[in-house]
């Protein structure tokens, strides 16, 4: 099985899924916490509209998780201010 | 593709996809460009052909025999070199030029990398489609809350079910698909919350009873939603959900009439993920800065007008699927052949040399609008909706403004989502009010149609990509083509039109 690294972890995915995929087939459903009242966000539209899925990928921030493609190697980084 | 194009079609869902094969079957240079990574839009979602093995979703899918064989017609076209297709290109902006239109996108084929390059043709079709209408309720912002189309895009895209113990809530036929998909996974869906009361329909019995089509779709969800034993409860909602870094309970009641819950049928039930969706919102974007004009549509959304042929008000410009009203994948698939045949007369083509019956999409697309009308009356937004929200009640997610603060800004005279949005912040933030948007109106101005917005751009762009902006790119190379079945035509269209 091919793997991503998240916060450093690896985490499994299966060739076709995408960051947000993989992370919820790992049972993740929140992996940021909002600007201002810090609460807990994952993935609730699935198809690039609500922004709320927003991860840094490869260093490149305020990406879509559930739009990006998992690839071999990629590293992912969830944390506070990404929605800034 | 060496000669320019004759066409950009925006979105390779139903509506595009038959678009684009239906022109290209006509003689025509086509550019048909999806955000996916594979052809089908929602309806049709797969994940990337290089992948089908892994993630087995043929079970979860309708009409998969149509789908291949458009799939086909386009790979044949392909080779030929007619069909430039860019999948994983999302377009951002469109600008109209003297002599056609600049269709601005990026390729994120490696994403997080970014592609910026320019596309363009004397005519465009806005095949855009939609996506999930939401009525915000204290706890739907806790992670585990989904829209039901998102529970539905990780199964079908990705082969992933989000929760183990699922409610499904809002109002729409969509409840049936996802609760039956779910539960094919193995995923016990505890209820199936509908809004609406069945006797709804029963006012407009006409158009259910000329789509057969419908119907059996319809018992064939409840057939297998009876053979997993998931409960469908007509007029009940889910009216809260609590939980911390996941969702642990929904509350679900029993709704009045008008929409309130009923005092004393509150009752809690545990879960691992919900999905909520109250209808669809089409997606404009591109359409609403072009200057097409906008129509109001039976469920309350402002949809783009288009005359009999599906031309929008502006010269060149075409709509097909559900930008121009939410009525499902048939109705896409019609309306896109039905635009096709209008460009290629606009464009003076000749006669489609195979299925040319003009009538046949026309007199589908009539049919099948009436019943999405008939559809869109029967499952209404509960009128009593905003009696569910507390004034903490988040209503704009990105930005998180509470229903109290858009309450206290109607009270100082703002009187639509646009006011709103000066006085609150609500929909300023990244999505840009997509997600709040029809909600902020509902509390603001419900007797209108909901007009989203007008935004500068459909998705953001990074400026290195734009730095970097190659103006005439050249088209991906065409992969091998399987051999087209003697079942479908050169244009996929199958002999009969889309039931
Ligand atoms: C998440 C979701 C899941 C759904 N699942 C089902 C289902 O399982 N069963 C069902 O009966 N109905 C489903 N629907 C309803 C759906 O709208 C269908 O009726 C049907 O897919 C509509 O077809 P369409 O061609 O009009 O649009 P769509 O199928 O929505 O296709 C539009 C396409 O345009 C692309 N696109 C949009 N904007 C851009 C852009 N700026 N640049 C590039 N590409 C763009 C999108 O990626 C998409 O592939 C779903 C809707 C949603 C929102
Ligand atoms: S989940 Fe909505 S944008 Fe990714």
């Amino acid at each position: 099985m091919s793997e991503i690294v998240v916060d450093g972890d690896p985490l499994p995915f299966v060739e076709g899924q995408t960051v947000a995929a993989a992370l919820v087939a790992s049972g993740r459903l929140a992996w940021r916490t909002t600007r201002v009242g810090h609460r807990p966000r994952g993935v609730f539209c699935g198809i690039g509209v609500c922004f709320d899925c927003l991860v840094t990928v490869d260093g490149a921030r305020g990406q879509r998780a559930c739009l990006v493609p998992a690839r071999t190697g990629m590293t992912v980084t969830t944390r506070e201010g990404d929605d800034e | 593709m060496s000669e320019p194009a004759d066409l950009v079609v925006v979105g390779a869902g139903p509506a595009g996809m038959a678009a684009a094969a239906t022109a290209l079957a006509g003689g025509v240079r086509v550019v048909l460009l999806d955000s996916q990574a594979a052809l089908g839009g929602q309806y049709w979602r797969h994940p990337p052909e290089h992948a089908r093995a892994l993630v087995a979703t043929d079970d979860l899918h309708h009409g998969l025999r149509r789908y291949r064989a458009l799939c086909q017609a386009l790979a044949a076209h392909r080779t030929t070199g007619r069909l430039d297709l860019r999948l994983g290109h999302h377009a951002w902006s469109v600008v109209r030029e003297d002599d056609g239109f600049a269709v601005h996108a990026v390729d994120r084929r490696e994403a997080p990398r970014e592609t910026a390059l320019v596309l363009r043709a004397p005519r465009l079709l806005v095949a855009t489609g939609a996506y999930d209408r939401q009525l915000p309720f204290p706890g739907w912002d806790v992670p585990g809350v989904l829209t039901v189309g998102g529970l539905q895009a990780l199964l079908k895209g990705g082969g992933v079910a989000a929760g183990s113990r699922v409610a499904l809530g809002g109002t729409g036929p969509f409840l049936l698909p996802v609760a039956a998909g779910l539960a094919a996974r193995g995923v016990e869906v505890v209820a199936v919350c509908e809004a609406a009361h069945p006797r709804a329909w029963l006012r407009h019995p006409g158009p259910l009873l000329r789509n057969p089509g419908k119907w059996a779709e319809g018992a064939g969800y409840a057939a297998a939603l009876l053979r997993h034993r998931v409960p469908v409860r007509p007029r009940t909602a889910i009216v809260a959900a609590a939980g911390g870094a996941r969702v642990t309970s929904v509350r679900i009641a029993s709704l009045a009439p008008d929409g309130s819950p009923r005092p004393g049928t509150e009752r809690r039930v545990e879960v691992d993920a919900v999905g909520v969706g109250w209808g669809f919102a089409p997606q404009l974007d591109l359409l609403v800065p072009l200057g097409c004009a906008l129509t109001d549509s039976a469920d309350g959304n402002a949809v783009v007008a288009v005359d009999g042929g599906q031309r929008t008000t502006v010269p060149g410009v075409y709509a097909a699927g559900e930008t121009c009203g939410v009525g499902g994948a048939a109705l896409a698939v019609n309306e896109g052949r039905l635009a096709a045949r209008s460009i290629l007369a606009d464009l003076g083509a000749g006669p489609l040399p195979v299925n040319g019956r003009p009538a046949a999409p026309r007199s589908a697309v009539t049919r099948q609008r009436a019943f999405a009308r008939a559809m869109a009356l029967a499952h209404p937004l509960p009128p009593a909706w905003p009696s569910w929200l507390t004034d903490e009640t988040v209503v704009c997610r990105c930005e998180e403004v509470s229903a109290g603060a858009i309450r206290t800004a109607r009270a100082e005279g703002a009187h639509d989502h646009r006011q709103v949005k000066q006085l609150t912040r609500a929909g300023m933030g990244w999505c840009q009010g997509r997600m709040c948007g029809p909600a902020v109106h509902c509390l603001t101005a419900r007797g209108r149609a909901y007009e989203p917005a007008e935004r500068l751009v459909a998705t953001p762009v990074t400026l290195g990509a734009l730095a970097d902006l190659d103006e005439t790119p050249p088209a991906p190379p065409a992969p091998p083509v399987p051999p087209v079945p003697p079942a479908s035509t050169a244009d996929g269209e199958t002999d009969k039109e889309c039931p």
